[in-house]
């Protein structure tokens, strides 16, 4: 199972956070901390794994990728294997460059619920729901044209009747 | 609705952001995100906001959250924002909650309601949305209130839906499997829906189910594979290809799930042979996901029964792992050579060179995953390689709880393996003094004693070099500025013991040793007991022998000190230190026997020596005891009575606190006093007075002339016999020493009772350590024990020693103990003497990391040029007595040094027996009955005898 998805900037800056099992805000702190003390810590060119029993408990690993000033980190346990989660991480950055061409981290820092929506349609409740990218991309549009357009018909009356309020 | 960023945000979040961004320290952020958070209490306050407002409101509530800021006072707004009918704020409202709460939180219960009414919605997005909730906030209480509809949608016409509620289900079940086990059966169902996407989601839940319990699934096998190979054969649409790859995800979870299904059934991995080969041939080792399949082959390939023309392809592509440039395929491959080794020890030998590369890889992560194969290959010809790497190791790392955890690993490989004893001295002195606190107690106890009982050879001359080398290295080791508390026990432990036993050290230099380090440690007050103990020790050593003993000023001082410490424990052993400097030699003598830690104290449970004290009492006209359980029904009157009767002596209250030590020992520890002859109502057990070994010996003035001495040394005795435990002090031992008699018998009862349970509790640890090395054994025989060059690099450790030990030059001669006591052993080492194994004692084994990389390999690996050709099965019997030696050279020191309590030194025996029986057992694994049997007549001729006392034990491992 996956047990969270994280992804910082290089100064340690949470900028996605998603923990499948419940965790209260200053615990997900430390463990954004902990995690950022390791990857920091990391050269270039080692293996993309950590072992994180220290941080997550027995039997967790993590693995994570470094995109330009971007680490995602995906944490799992045993019954996933790491060369895979570390494909699925592809996936979200593919899905995620897909849907903001030429994705940064900016794109990733105002539209936080959206990259939640792209990754709720990638990962269901810790388990591997979709793994194409672009199956997720069609499934988010859809989302976004049906909110548009439920938005535009609960909204317009909601608007006006606000501005003749005042 | 304020200018929109180019990103869909407003501008003030965007400005949020961008100020977040440009601060330059950590307070600063604070501040701006504080104010942030003002001002988003005061819009959300506000009334009627406009619902579009509200969602950006929430989404930088969100936001300030996971910077680590309290954005309590908005969930309620979130929990509003389901309600909406809007998709777009309905979905951000889910989205704020999922974050916000967990799934026990008080607000849960006002979404439930919405989440029922969204489940059964006819929008699918909607639908969606609800069940992404459902697996965030349902908890086991609120299961039932969504379940049927959970249930209805697996058969949802959306694929997308079904998904999820097969998704969500899974996570009932992984949250309370009861409230779902009646619906267990749905999983297998959409199994065979026909969307591979929701087969594949099914997955999910049955890989956890099997983990479960594979037997109610082995129907599954069948279909299982049948859907493997459909996947492998590219039946599914394009859409589930990921880099030209079919369906990757599906096809790990698969062979997840038949490595479950197939280990250890013959049968069910029959049917995966095929399909397992066809995967191997079809890999794509050139993408990342094909080797994610191919490690999950080989892993299913180590786990279901062997198939050798599997595993050669599983060498084959792990050998392609280890070769890759790629760190992550080297820790992959190191990984699947991990799980290859259990099957065939001999694959790791081709692949020596990659393994040490990956030793001295700068990436941790891949160190790591090394030192857990180095572990797991550990045998007694290469422990000490290993060791020394992974001390080194060890000395190089910050981090606590990997430090923590190598440390365990190499205190077990050294205990387990262990080729001398000064080795093992030498080893825990290192891991003590870099892995300091981290260690297990447990480890330092063991290590006493293993000073303390030698190796258990008849030689004692060898034990007493080892003792005196043990001595000299730590005198060195105190040195040193910083130490940690549970090595400094030992040391002082050590020192108290045997550091005078040789006359190499005078017993002032000791005792002013001692002094330093419990001037150096004065907030330690386990050392400091540790050392006023040791310093009682020596004294009482010099006493016994005549000597005059002149106390050191510095010692004086300590003694001054700890007799005013606050702790009762620190008291009492300053006062018996100074009681004991006043005992006659002979006293002394039996109250401190020199070298006695291993002796055993006979516990006299029904405390017959009080007899006679007792019959006194009552001719006296004292109440007979009447035993606790007897007295449960009329427990209040009895008090009352006995308090009236103390009324009369003493004026003050009496509660029931007071009474009970007096009739009965103290309530503290009943179930020890239940042994007690308790049917009879007068405490008289027909025992003679016991023959008591050294530690309650007729004292001189023990029974009535100071009663100060008579509880004296009853605490000495506890000091002694506990080497292992440092404190347990009763405060009421100590305090009761000037009252009555009755209470100096209940002290003295006290003393005993604890004493001796924790010699249960010793006893009873060291029988489960034996069954856990036992285990590990097995598990290094089944390893590596087969191969041909085991016996011969037996013979290793007994070259290496001197240089492993340098301090100990001299010793390891004498530990010959492996030749010695096993003939067998030398027709087994003449049949292929290896040049190059001689040649394994040059090289200094790791000190030195630069050294030719060869040379380890051997060290680690085995003997490169060692003769496999030669039968196995026919080295396996001469192996035997070798793998013996390594645990039966410590026979029961109990027994050796003339035994006073021929029980007790029975338990020890049976303890000793049962350890090397399972040794035999370990090495029982894979040979035949006949093998075993022989194996066992060896053993006993060996030493280890097999006693009636555990006939199962034998039964289990012969038949």
């Amino acid at each position: 199972m996956i047990r969270a998805v994280i992804v910082m900037n290089t100064q340690g800056k949470p900028r996605l956070v998603k923990f499948y099992d419940f965790q209260p805000p200053e615990k997900q702190q430390e463990l954004i901390r902990s995690v950022y003390g390791v990857l920091s810590e990391r050269a270039d060119n080692v293996s993309n794994f950590v072992e994180a029993d220290a941080i997550f408990g027995p039997g967790t690993q993590l693995v994570y990728k470094h995109f330009a000033t971007l680490y995602f980190v995906f944490v799992f346990d045993s019954a996933e294997n790491e060369l895979a989660m570390l494909d699925l991480i592809q996936v979200f950055v593919e899905t995620l460059d897909r849907c903001f061409k030429n994705v940064c981290e900016l794109d990733i820092v105002f539209n936080f619920n959206k990259m939640h929506m792209l990754l709720d349609e990638i990962i269901f409740g810790g388990q591997v729901l979709e793994t194409s990218s672009e199956q997720v991309l069609k499934a988010v549009e859809e989302i976004s044209k049906l909110e548009k357009s439920s938005s535009a018909i609960s909204l317009v009356p909601k608007s006006v009747s606000a501005r003749f309020g005042r | 609705m304020g200018s929109q960023g180019g990103w869909g945000q407003s501008k003030e979040f965007l400005d949020l952001v961008k100020s977040i961004g440009e601060a330059r320290s950590k307070a600063e952020e604070d501040r701006i995100i504080l104010r942030e958070i003002d001002t988003l209490k005061r819009r959300i306050a506000e009334p009627d906001v406009p619902r579009r407002k509200m969602k950006e409101y929430l989404i930088r509530l969100v936001y300030v959250e996971m910077l680590g800021h309290d954005a309590s006072f908005g969930y309620i707004h979130a929990v509003k924002m389901t309600h909406d009918d809007s998709l777009l704020l309905k979905r951000t409202g889910y989205l704020a909650v999922t974050l916000f709460l967990n799934e026990d939180h008080d607000l849960i219960i006002l979404i439930v309601n919405t989440i029922q009414k969204d489940l059964r919605s006819d929008n699918y997005l909607i639908v969606c949305a609800a069940l992404t909730a459902v697996c965030k906030l349902i908890n086991e209480e609120t299961i039932p209130a969504v379940l049927p509809q959970v249930v209805e949608l697996l058969g949802h016409s959306k694929e997308a839906v079904r998904k999820k509620a097969v998704l969500a289900l899974h996570r009932f079940y992984q949250r309370a499997p009861n409230s779902v086990s009646h619906l267990i059966s749905n999983f297998r169902k959409r199994l065979c829906d026909n969307d591979p996407g929701v087969m594949g989601a099914t997955l999910c839940p049955l890989f956890d189910l099997i983990k479960e319990d594979i037997n109610s699934y082995k129907d599954l096998v069948v279909s299982f594979v049948s859907i493997l190979k459909q996947v492998a054969e590219r039946r599914l649409p394009k859409t589930y290809d990921y880099h030209q790859m079919p369906a990757p995800f599906i096809q790990i979870k698969l062979l997840k799930i038949l490595a479950l299904l197939g280990s250890g059934d013959k049968q069910a991995s029959g049917h995966m042979y095929t399909i397992l080969g066809d995967i191997f041939r079809k890999s794509e080792p050139s993408s990342n996901i094909g080797n994610a399949v191919l490690y999950e082959c080989i892993c299913c390939v180590s786990s279901i029964f062997p198939n050798p023309k599997l595993l050669e392809a599983a060498v084959e592509a792990t050998s392609r792992f280890l070769k890759s440039d790629s760190h992550n395929l080297k820790y992959m491959g190191i990984d699947a050579l991990g799980r290859l080794i259990k099957i065939n020890p001999d694959i790791a030998e081709e692949h020596q060179l990659a393994v040490i590369d990956c030793l001295e890889d700068p990436d941790d992560t891949l160190k790591r995953k090394t030192f857990e194969l180095l572990y797991k290959m550990t045998k007694s010809s290469n422990v000490e390689v290993i060791v020394d790497r992974m001390i080194d190791y060890m000395r190089s790392i910050n981090d606590n709880h990997y430090k923590t955890e190598i440390a365990s690993r190499c205190v077990e490989l050294a205990e387990q393996f262990a080729p001398s004893n000064q080795w093992f001295i030498q080893t825990m002195n290192k891991v003590f003094e870099h892995a300091g606190d981290l260690v297990n107690v447990r480890v330092a106890h063991n290590l006493m004693r293993l000073i303390a009982e030698g190796f258990g050879e008849d030689d004692e001359g060898a034990d007493s070099q080892l003792r005196s080398s043990a001595v000299d290295s730590y005198l060195c080791i105190l040195g040193e500025p910083k130490l940690p508390s549970v090595f400094l026990q030992v040391i002082c432990w050590v020192l108290g013991e045997y550091g005078t036993t040789d006359g190499k050290y005078s017993a002032s230099y000791i005792i002013g040793k001692l002094c330093d380090v419990a001037e150096a440690h004065s907030t330690d007050d386990t050392v400091k007991a540790y050392t006023i103990s040791a310093i009682m020790k020596i004294c009482a050593f010099e006493i016994a022998v005549g000597r005059k003993v002149e106390l050191l000023p510095e010692c004086q001082s300590l003694i001054d000190e700890l007799s005013a410490s606050h702790s009762t424990d620190l008291q009492q052993r300053a006062y018996e230190l100074q009681a004991l400097l006043g005992l006659d030699s002979q006293a002394v003598e039996s109250v401190m026997p020199s070298d006695a830690s291993c002796e055993d104290i006979e516990i006299d449970k029904n405390l017959s020596f009080l007899d006679s004290f007792v019959n006194q009492s009552m001719e006296k006209g004292a109440r007979p005891y009447i035993p606790e359980n007897e007295r449960s029904g009329m427990f209040n009157i009895g008090n009352f009575r006995s308090q009236y009767q103390h009324e009369a002596s003493s004026h003050s209250l009496r509660f029931e606190a007071y009474e009970l030590p007096k009739p009965s020992p103290p309530p503290t520890i009943p179930q020890v006093v239940l042994p007690l002859p308790t049917t009879d109502l007068v405490p008289v057990p027909e025992q003679t007075y016991p023959r008591e070994t050294h530690h309650a010996p007729n004292l001189p003035s023990a029974t009535d002339a100071s009663s100060v001495d008579f509880g004296v040394k009853l605490r000495l005795e506890g000091v002694q016999r506990k080497w292992g435990r440092p404190t347990y002090s009763s405060p009421s031992a100590s305090s009761s020493s000037s009252t009555q008699k009755t209470a100096n018998g209940a002290t003295h009862l006290d003393g005993r009772t604890v004493s001796s349970q924790t010699r249960d509790n010793f006893y009873d640890s060291r029988k489960q350590q034996a069954e856990v090395s036992a285990e590990k054994q097995k598990l290094a025989a089944s390893l590596f024990g087969a191969s041909t060059a085991k016996s011969e690099k037996r013979q290793l450790p007994t070259h290496k020693t001197p240089k492993g030990v340098p301090t100990t030059a001299e010793k390891p001669a004498v530990k010959g103990a492996i030749s010695s006591s096993e003939p067998p052993k030398e027709k087994t080492v003449p049949s292929s003497p290896p040049p190059d194994l001689l040649d394994l004692g040059e090289p200094t084994p790791a000190s030195t990391p630069s050294i030719d990389p060869f040379k380890q390999l051997e060290g680690l690996l085995g003997p490169t040029s060692a003769p496999s050709a030669i039968d196995h099965s026919s080295a396996a019997g001469p192996k035997t007595p070798d793998l013996m030696a390594l645990y039966t050279d410590t026979p029961p020191a109990a027994v050796s040094s003339g035994s006073l309590n021929p029980e007790l030194a029975d338990i020890y025996t049976v303890n000793k027996n049962s350890h090397g029986t399972t040794n035999v057992a370990a090495m029982n694994k894979g040979q035949n009955r006949q093998d075993s049997l022989q194996k066992d007549a060896t053993a006993r001729q060996v030493g280890v005898t097999p006693t009636e006392n555990n006939p199962s034990l034998f039964r289990d491992l012969l038949g």
